[in-house]
């Protein structure tokens, strides 16, 4: 028995939700007492540091069919990496390709699933993994019944733990279906961390008065090393990026610090930050909804408190 | 060409979350039920106009009890031309995709169409595990699709951007916002929708591999800590000492 982790690359670089599902996928091992496995699918050097996060074997699968995503295609070598190192736990990251692979390994291995999960799993009463619903204003608990379970893990909820020292990669050979979908376009916004890996978030809304406005906003999330996101209005009049647009219908996200910029806090946009582990509002409406949300609260004129917020910051972090 | 969208029902976002005095049931007394947003907004809307454009028809499936009907009467509503309803609870992922899989294999579709995730468990998994029970590519988070032929240009989110790829008919595909704008039934649609064909169907048997054990409400958050505008200093000094995020 082991416990494979599929971790997740881009063009060769791991970033920290590959890390998290390694010390996860390792926690999760050490608990059952059995191997933590890595697998790397497709061109990526230094895939052997994966052991320092807890990787006790690294599998590698090279082959053309893996150059780009295809979820069908990915499953297919997930699922011959998994008969290999005869695990019975699977572990992903909770990304966008994630989330296309954890339903497909569940309905090929016909094994219970866990989505998002934010707790390494309990033995003592069945085997057990908690997750977020409804808008973090609940937790659930799933039982997995099944001889295979496959869980993605929400980013976040697990710190990485590098203590371990790199081990040697080992090349797996798997018989690979032809991709059926073709990769026309890959556009990445470079040098910025993407907003569901980002552990502090600045935020703005409608308050900003116009996009001309945002540099305030930018100054701030500089000197935080935090990303910047905005409310759904703010998405829809064109003054930000859709990408950018965090909410029920935009992104969920669960950073460590979101600050709220002049955001009124409409249920559906709590619904996309609400597991934030702390929130701060600033909003000049004493009134506004979000205050009720959050854990530290600003009222005041934005466009004064923002300036005076960023020296702040920048003082202590000199300091 | 023949579509087939896959429409569940979610707790609209306003109603109340309680669960039942032991925390083992999801309570729905007094909660308010839509069709979840992606499904209805995006998916059922795009699979609507590429039928309008290349002709063909729109199938809604849905798992789940009768009380179900006035929803998926409303997708009728919208411009489905008609409905399946498995008459099941729809106890976990894998059971609902086994069901819709179950029924869709030997049908002839060209596509499938979900929505990105319901809005109350958020679990993305159902598209996925119908993909893979049929054999099909998967193409989640779509944003944008033209087709030409039996050839898709598909554009998904990913994390911080996007992707553009190309795949063709048939596939399963999982909408994301603006993959189509929402539509309101007007009053034509609804009253059409009374006269359209809603079958029943039993589900085929399948035992949960994974099930809800139990739900947990977290602590109520203690109320805001007000920190004076002129004084930013002592946000900053709060959040590295006392919180310690930053």
């Amino acid at each position: 028995m082991a416990v494979l982790v599929y971790v997740e690359h881009h063009n060769g670089a791991f970033k920290k939700t590959a890390f998290e599902a390694v010390t996860y996928g390792r926690k999760t091992a050490d608990s059952l007492g059995v191997p933590c496995v890595a697998l790397v699918l497709g061109k990526a050097d230094g895939a052997g540091e994966l052991g320092r996060y807890g990787a006790s074997r690294v599998l590698q699968v090279q082959d053309p069919a893996l150059e780009n995503f295809d979820s069908q295609v990915y499953t297919a070598a997930i699922a011959q990496a998994v008969q290999a190192a005869g695990a019975k736990v699977i572990v992903l990251a909770h990304t966008s390709n994630g989330k296309a692979l954890l339903g497909r390994l569940a309905a090929k291995l016909d094994a219970g699933s866990v989505s998002g999960a934010t707790a390494l799993p309990t033995a003592n009463n069945g085997f057990r993994v908690r997750k977020n619903v409804f808008s973090g204003k609940a937790i659930a608990e799933y039982e997995l019944k099944s001889e295979y379970k496959v869980i993605s893990i929400a980013g976040n909820s697990i710190r990485p733990d590098a203590s371990g020292s790199p081990v040697a990669v080992e090349s797996l050979a798997a018989n690979l279906p032809a991709p059926k979908i073709r990769t026309l376009e890959l556009k990445r916004i470079e040098g910025e961390i993407p907003l569901p890996e980002a552990e502090v978030v600045v935020s703005a809304g409608r308050g900003m008065k116009g996009p001309e406005n945002w540099g305030i906003v930018e100054d701030l999330a500089k000197a935080l090393g935090a990303t910047t996101a905005c409310s759904r209005p703010v998405a829809d009049s064109g003054w930000r990026p859709h990408h950018e647009h965090v909410g029920q219908t935009g992104i969920a996200i669960r950073p460590n610090l979101y600050i709220a910029i002049g955001i009124s806090g409409a249920i559906q946009h709590l619904a996309g930050v609400n597991n934030s582990k702390v929130i701060v509002v600033i909003n000049k409406d004493p009134d506004a909804p979000f205050f009720k949300a959050a854990d530290y609260g600003v009222v005041g004129d934005l466009f004064e408190v923002l300036p005076r917020l960023t020296e702040a910051v920048k003082k202590m972090k000199g300091s | 060409m023949k579509i087939l969208v896959c429409i569940t029902k979610t707790p609209d976002t306003t109603a109340p979350v309680r669960f039942s005095a032991d925390n083992k049931e999801y309570n729905p007394a007094g909660v308010a039920y839509i069709l979840n947003p992606y499904d209805e907004w995006y998916s059922l809307v795009c699979a609507l106009e590429l039928t309008e454009k290349h002709g063909g028809a729109v199938t809604v499936i849905n798992v789940g009890p009768a009380d179900n009907e006035t929803l998926i009467r409303k997708a009728l509503a919208i411009g489905a031309a008609d409905a399946i309803r498995i008459d099941a609870n729809p106890s976990s992922a894998l059971f609902v995709a086994k069901q819709i899989a179950g029924y869709a294999k030997d049908k002839g579709y060209d596509a499938i169409f979900c929505g990105k995730e319901t809005i109350d468990y958020n679990g993305a998994e159902v598209g996925p595990m119908i993909a893979e029970l049929l054999d099909l590519p998967f193409l989640s988070f779509a944003n944008h699709l033209e087709l030409d032929g039996r050839k898709a240009k598909v554009s998904r989110d990913i994390e911080g951007g996007t992707e553009v790829v190309e795949v063709e008919l048939p596939f399963v595909l999982s909408a994301a916002k603006d993959l189509a704008e929402q539509r309101i039934p007007n009053m034509m649609g609804i009253m059409k929708a009374k006269q359209k064909p809603l079958q029943v169907i039993p589900p085929a048997p399948f035992e949960d591999k994974a099930v809800i054990a139990v739900y947990e409400t977290p602590p109520a958050k203690s109320s805001v800590r007000l920190i004076d505008p002129e004084n930013m200093d002592e946000l900053v000094r709060l959040l590295h000492e006392e919180a310690k995020i930053i």
